[in-house]
């Protein structure tokens, strides 16, 4: 059965023209042929296996995860990989490690908030990885409120140092990755002290270990912080705990681009905006946002293809039972799934739109439409992060049974996947700083002050207040502005809702805290709008290959309504749409799950994934899944003997009824 | 610290009787005392210590697994606990094993399906467990259709055996529990064939090992199928593959109550009423529900617990910073999933004499209430463990960053419990029983025959389809007949709905096909209405104790008012209640959550599970988490050494810029 595409009749069904659909996925050809390359890269060298992770040992997964990124550095530089390359080749190798952190934390805040000489000095070690750095901010006690962080940076004018020191236990830095076992610097957050003032937490840029036996320094008490969720996962990382007992660093260590201390212990600030700081965090939530279509769309292509390969019931008469995947129950679990991870794909590339405009308006101090970007992103990273855990999860349940073996690749992604929930902002926190947001938009929209960039539907509120959805049949939700209209309406009777049962409340934040539910409610009306409209405006841009726009024009429709039948309450109870209109929703999504069905495994060979990558016995391009789950099966340890370790102290006794007498 | 009850505040605030809501929670006096006792049993012996589960490797997971069943049934014998007693002791020991399917599956088997005379000879074997069984049904390529199991039992009149044989791969069976390196025996389900005809799926007793040394026997292949899910969690288990070569086994090796094969190979089925099956069935559900509420109340003490503990933002001018379950974003996902905790509980008890009545009435061979009761348990089982699963994920997110980590409990809870939405009929399978169940009970409504137990509300069908709720302030959502009313109307309408739906399809089979969405959905409303009702009827039951019923009065609205806002487009579309209604509803669900928040702690004490059993940092009694944290963070093994095992090799030469000359 080897060499045999077990799946070649699904392709063969498939009405596009799938290459191009992977030029449209990637986001440009040059995109996908980069990708393509590194990913096999990886995938042909032995030393990036991943196999068997969840046979080894902490130790020896640890230690696993420090060769691979020896070895993908060497790489990197023997085959002079560009900036772009490395970032994909060593997303790719697929194991957290140190280097994350290294390059998305540590170099970045060094660039964002050191002055040109901190950054002429510090970015050529850390560049060459002469210096290997973390980002120690959160705390045991301490996550979302940085501004509660205990961590003190003492000024002491005598030595011109600062003095760091952990108060308490609480203060603990605890979770930071790679802080552990391997860093050997962090940039270190404290509450910065001078002349007894507290001017707040500012970052330190701190030695932790000897660079020569790699000890932790005098004063400095380190280790890693135990074991996490799933096997494999985020236990190859070495998240860390770090504690201060009156550690000294020079002066010149603070990060001092937005303020400094001067010799005498002068706090000042600097004259470089603030907002500026705002631009990198725009940064990081729009790569969450498309790593969260890129977990999603691996969960989808599995459950995919094995729903494919899967059958159960509906023989008739002795012959061969129904694929799975055309059950209706499988398709209205899965195809929402597929759905989303296109939808979460094309917001995340209008997001890399929005972060190249926002950083031109900040270089000309143009700060107008930051709040609104801020917001947005913050939305965006919660909802598809929320989205993309849950649907990862509901993958591995429409795996079945087999789902939940390991070498199904589906528990080791959902529990690596999962803390993009927490990180950069636990995802309650952000929606409610976006309902914050939408709150203040519509206390102004009598101001005259249009709304701008995502909320300018807003500017609309007479006409979407009153407007009813015109929909008559099913084919009508297949009208953009009609859909759109719908989450618009809904999205802002949602807001304005709130908003009014906020003023019934004589303390504003008293009301804001008791209607916390409602608000992030109506936050998510609005982030779902967003993605919506702007999977919407990629359909109306120019898309080459045979077929190819007309099944994202199926996805794009498919996300849409499964979100109209998801939050249905919403819809109904702000009378945006009628429940008629709703049931011709159900019918026009049944219908595009058959059209969609001949495509479904298509869809997710444009995801271009490598079998190295998807790591799962399940979701195999080949769909050869059965002998592959024998041949796993037999690697495990437990099959290592016939009769089990253990079976003379503990079995034996029972069967013999010798038990009474033994030592256990 | 040590000995301080860190959350002393929390239970002085609470408003009830915390030792009679544990007899409540207990089902009874004598359940709660034995369930103490033998908890804290398990807990003070040093055998059962668990908290170092995630840092074993698999075989020396497994190896104390088969240490503490081997000390369990010692402890059993020695103690002379009754069965009641074994069967809690087996509970608290919390670590699937063998012996779970042994006593769970096994003897059941042997005893539903086995003749007098096969009862005699097995089972005084088996209850001593000088042989050791497991339940293998599933194959690799068979799960949920179990008619379409491959393996064959083929009667060989010539030697009065069965021959018993895997004819492919995808026919090896594969998942049972026990099977892969304990068992001595199983029951296999094969196709039973004689005379060259096939007469469907049968039970055989069949001998896997020798019981001297534990080799399999000739023909036989026997394994573990590989890692599970999680670290811990089911790996302690070894869910197995079995292939047979034409193992032959005697003629009475066949489970023979149903039907027997006599010696000339005639196949005769027996005068037992087949119904008596689903007795098993009914019992085994029950069981599962009551485990779901174990789970979930388990998960929900935990993150209870630590919101209590935790504490974020809201600090005043350096003040304390606020507990996060008093943020009403955190009671509104907590809050909602204690209640369900007490719902799931008290539709379990009610679901243990469900199977007392319906025993009674197999008995007086009366069947006509058990395609109700087959119905309406199939449904619960999957509706309490879908919700069960979701909810201690969801209590794992509301722990924030530091439920991530292994020992908050989180993690290895959700993955020992999710397979429990797979196993014992997948969920979305078992939902659409229930629906064919309520469509043929609509399409009877007219004909005179009276619907019975849970379904006996459509009789009223004439009232429930015309009726709108009365509700016209926020307290008459107390009003239990206001609420049972909007539960019934909406269930009624959705099955009546999708009746006429499928009455427009010309084939009711791929009408049924096509609409099995809907269908789904209208099972669970009615599935919810039945956990509804009985938590209200249990309200109506006398119950004692200071503030008691109003906290479990306060719960039942707390779970029917947020299944109404959940699935509220069900509510609206359906015209059950008006949006102003709902709006209602949400005002005094919001009021709930006040009264609830001083007691939470204390309902969570009232499950009264020791630290043993809870394995959670974060969920333990004296809320003392941040130093303990600690504690189990130095036990990793990463932290034996501070310079990790991999320094030299992989660390130094990067740090040095030797890695171009080393060799990785």
């Amino acid at each position: 059965m080897e060499g045999g595409d077990h799946l070649a009749h699904e392709r063969n069904k498939a009405e596009f023209d799938v290459n191009e659909m992977k030029i449209v996925w990637a986001g440009s050809r040059h995109a996908f042929e980069v990708s393509n390359r590194m990913s096999r890269l990886v995938a042909s060298d032995p030393v990036f296996d991943k196999s068997n992770r969840a046979v080894m040992t902490r130790k020896e997964l640890f230690k696993n995860t420090l060769r691979k990124s020896a070895h993908a550095w060497k790489l990197i530089n023997e085959l002079r990989l560009s900036d772009e390359e490395s970032v994909i080749f060593k997303y790719f190798m697929d194991q957290p490690g140190f280097l994350d952190l290294h390059w998305r934390m540590f170099v970045p805040a060094i660039k964002g908030q050191g002055t040109e000489e901190q950054k002429q000095k510090w970015l050529p070690l850390a560049n060459k990885m002469q210096i290997i750095g973390c980002y120690a901010q959160t705390e045991l006690g301490h996550g979302s409120n940085v501004q509660g962080l205990e961590t003190t940076a003492t000024f002491d004018p005598q030595t011109d140092q600062f003095i760091l020191h952990s108060p308490t236990q609480t203060s603990s830095k605890w979770w930071p990755g790679g802080l552990g076992k391997v860093s050997t610097h962090a940039v270190v957050y404290a509450r910065l002290i001078t002349n007894g003032k507290d001017h707040g937490v500012h970052g330190f840029i701190v030695q932790l270990r000897n660079l020569d036996d790699h000890s932790p320094l005098p004063g400095i008490t380190i280790g890693d912080i135990g074991v996490k969720f799933g096997n494999g996962a985020y236990n190859s990382m070495d998240n860390g705990f770090l504690m201060f007992d009156k550690f000294c660093i020079p002066r010149d260590q603070m990060l001092m681009r937005l303020s400094k201390v001067t010799r005498e212990g002068k706090y000042v600030p600097s004259d470089v905006p603030r907002q500026l700081m705002y631009g990198t965090m725009v940064s990081v939530r729009q790569t969450i946002v498309s790593n969260a279509s890129v977990a999603m769309a691996r969960a989808v292509c599995i459950a995919t293809r094995y729903s494919a390969v899967r059958r159960q019931f509906g023989s008739q008469n002795g012959g061969i039972e129904t694929q799975v995947i055309d059950y209706k129950t499988q398709q209205n679990r899965l195809f929402p799934l597929l759905a989303s991870a296109y939808a979460f794909r094309f917001v995340g590339e209008w997001l890399k739109w929005l972060y190249t405009d926002v950083t031109q308006r900040l270089e000309a101090s143009d700060f107008a439409t930051l709040p609104e970007a801020h917001a947005c992103t913050a939305g965006l990273k919660s909802m598809t992060t929320s989205a993309t855990s849950d649907g990862i999860e509901e993958c591995r349940k429409l795996c079945g049974g087999h789902g939940y073996l390991w070498c199904s690749g589906l528990p080791e992604l959902f529990a690596v996947y999962v803390p993009a929930c927490t990180y950069e902002g636990d995802n309650v926190v952000l929606q409610l700083q976006v309902a914050r947001f939408l709150m203040k938009t519509v206390a102004q929209l009598s101001s005259g002050k249009a709304p701008a960039g995502t909320t300018a539907y807003m500017g609309r509120a007479k006409h979407l207040l009153h407007c009813h959805s015109s929909i008559r049949k099913a084919e009508d939700w297949l009208n953009p502005a009609m859909v759109l209209e719908a989450f618009e309406a809904r999205a802002l009777r949602m807001a304005v809702s709130c908003a009014n049962n906020l003023s019934k409340f004589e303390n504003q934040e008293q009301g804001f805290s008791e209607l916390l539910a409602d608000l992030v409610e109506a936050a998510i009306a609005h982030c779902q709008l967003i993605v919506v409209s702007k999977f919407i405006a990629k359909l109306e841009g120019d898309i080459k290959g045979k077929g190819v726009k007309n099944q994202l024009k199926n996805l794009c429709y498919i996300y849409a309504l499964h979100l109209i039948h998801k939050h249905l309450g919403d819809f109904l109870s702000t009378n945006t749409i009628t429940p008629e209109q709703a049931s011709l929703a159900n019918n026009q999504l049944r219908s595009l799950y058959s059209q969609l069905r001949p495509n479904a495994v298509a869809l997710v060979d444009a995801f271009d994934y490598t079998d190295h990558y998807l790591g799962s016995v399940l979701g195999r391009y080949d769909g050869n899944v059965y002998p592959k789950l024998f041949e796993e099966a037999l690697k495990d340890p437990l099959n290592d003997s016939v009769v089990p370790d253990g079976y003379h102290e503990y079995i034996r006794p029972f069967i013999k009824q010798h038990l009474r007498s033994a030592r256990l």
